[in-house]
């Protein structure tokens, strides 16, 4: 069966969704179900792995070519050969490259949402709520545990519509 | 305290006790932090890397924590006793091996230890006998927060703390428990364990950490990720899940093992034993494997007149570096053979019941 997103890959996620009462089938490949935040990447890999999976098009290769660092001058190519970053600053300087890195050797996760210096409330409870829910979700479907699946789901989506 | 009084003693997180202690050796967790105001360290420059470490020392110095606390300069110390600190879990090898301006900041009793320049400008850890993860977290908190009271530590509000490398963003946070899992090696199940290690995101990994082989039938389980969950949602995971299953599935695989193979694991207990009491050059590799299956004899009641202390103190003794230290000069391999089996005939002789 054809992934019904991409059309191309097979499709090996498979999801029943109770939506209402109602029964929706989705047939999804690996990398669209990946996408859609439905699964997650089953073996967080290392950094290394990540950096060297990072495949790149000629094009961005030469926009990320150009990035650096003006407060330590590190590249993001340097950083790819040597998978250190220089300062705090790179994670805003290198933001969307570096954040599709970071959500690959982080299993899928991209929001931190532990200690704070201080404690400081710095991510609102509900925030917080949702992100808890939809990881939960990600871990119901690949426990294939659909009946939760589909119940955090909903309930995902009604914060949503809150 | 200084570095030559540790020898003699071996640490409290090694001794025996603590939840679990008949599999769970001990407990660990680690906080990766970094100052606000300085670049990385690839990218620090020797100067910087100096002020780093006066810096986080003078933090470190100002919270003082407990009177006997002890800072050894990296830097500037001999191989011997860096190699000593690695033996005590106290350094990571990087630490050991790396460059430029770098300490450790001991507590009097080893359970707690900050190191200053190791990948990170700081890694906190607090080690616990057996399995401990609500009280070591709890210390650990506690330690950063005061700390943070003196330094500003980088933190972004999307990613967290910030680290080095991005697989430490987030909670900075890396717990390691340390399983001795005999039974589960001898009866082929280890492969299990780590199949649904890694189906649950850990990391198992040999005595020593990052790039270590299991020696022995020791493990190290560790998370992988560092990012998305709380610091206690890491744990509880630890806690509740991982940590009781695989001890639950070791404790049963010894129970099988007595059941159905008591001769075969007496013979391995009593020739580990035997070995020990005899051998008059041994490695330090042969030795954790034979302490290994002593220990399980020990535990199970094979081996009554030795103490479980005996054999955590043996880990430690027979290590290159400590004994070295004991004679107080460089042997060479060799010499290091036969001392580490002279130690040991005369640690298990003291052990043994007297004739009356």
């Amino acid at each position: 069966m054809r992934c019904q997103n991409c059309k191309k890959q097979t499709a090996t996620v498979h999801l029943t969704d109770l939506l209402k009462g109602e029964k929706h089938e989705r047939h999804l490949c690996e990398e669209c179900a990946v996408k859609e935040k439905i699964t997650a990447k089953t073996h967080p890999p290392s950094i290394n792995d990540v950096l060297n999976s990072f495949l790149m098009s000629q094009s961005v290769v030469k926009e990320l070519g150009k990035l650096k660092c003006p407060d330590c001058g590190m590249s993001f190519v340097e950083f790819r050969s040597q998978g250190l970053l220089g300062c705090p600053n790179d994670y805003d300087v290198f933001d969307q490259a570096l954040s599709s890195v970071i959500e690959r050797a982080q299993d899928g996760e991209t929001q931190h949402i532990g200690k704070s210096p201080g404690e400081s409330a710095d991510i609102d409870p509900i925030q917080r709520e949702r992100l808890k829910l939809q990881r939960e979700l990600r871990e119901a479907v690949k426990a294939e545990n659909y009946e939760l699946a589909a119940e955090l789901r909903d309930r995902l989506e009604e914060m949503h519509s809150e | 305290m200084t570095l030559d009084d540790l020898i003699n003693s071996c640490g409290e997180w090694l001794a025996v006790g603590g939840q679990f202690s008949d599999v769970v050796i001990s407990s660990r967790i680690r906080l990766a932090r970094n100052l606000k105001k300085y670049p990385f360290l690839s990218k620090a420059s020797t100067k910087q890397q100096t002020e780093i470490e006066h810096k986080l020392f003078d933090a470190i110095t100002s919270c003082n924590f407990g009177k006997n606390a002890f800072y050894v300069d990296i830097n500037k110390s001999d191989s011997l006793d860096r190699q000593l600190l690695v033996e005590r879990h106290l350094i990571s090898k990087q630490h050991a091996e790396g460059q430029g301006s770098r300490g450790v900041m001991i507590s009097g009793n080893e359970t707690l230890a900050l190191m200053i320049n190791e990948e990170d400008h700081l890694r906190i850890q607090v080690l616990r006998r057996g399995m401990n993860l609500d009280d070591a977290w709890s210390e650990i908190n506690q330690v950063d927060t005061i700390l943070e009271s003196a330094v500003d530590f980088a933190y972004h509000k999307q990613f967290g703390y910030l680290t080095a490398c991005p697989t430490n963003v987030g909670t900075g946070l890396r717990v390691s428990v340390m399983l001795h899992l005999p039974a589960l090696r001898f009866t082929n199940e280890i492969e299990k364990v780590f199949r649904a290690a890694k189906d649950m995101k850990l990391a198992v990994r040999g005595l020593y950490g990052e790039g270590t082989d299991a020696i022995g039938d020791f493990f190290q389980v560790s998370n992988q990720t560092t990012l998305g969950q709380t610091e206690e949602e890491i744990l509880s995971s630890f806690k509740a899940v991982v940590i009781p299953s695989i001890v639950k599935y070791e404790q049963e695989a010894r129970q099988v093992l007595i059941k159905e193979k008591p001769a075969a694991v007496d013979d391995k207990v009593w020739r580990a034993l035997g070995m020990l009491e005899n051998a008059r050059a041994i490695s330090s590799e042969e030795v954790l494997f034979l302490l290994s299956h002593l220990r399980m004899g020990v535990v199970l009641e094979r081996v009554k007149h030795i103490d479980l202390s005996v054999i955590n103190e043996l880990f430690i003794a027979t290590q290159s570096a400590h004994l070295q230290k004991r004679y107080g000069k460089k042997l060479d391999g060799e010499e290091r053979s036969i001392a580490r089996a002279d130690y040991i005939r005369d640690r298990l002789g003291r052990a043994k019941p007297s004739d009356n």
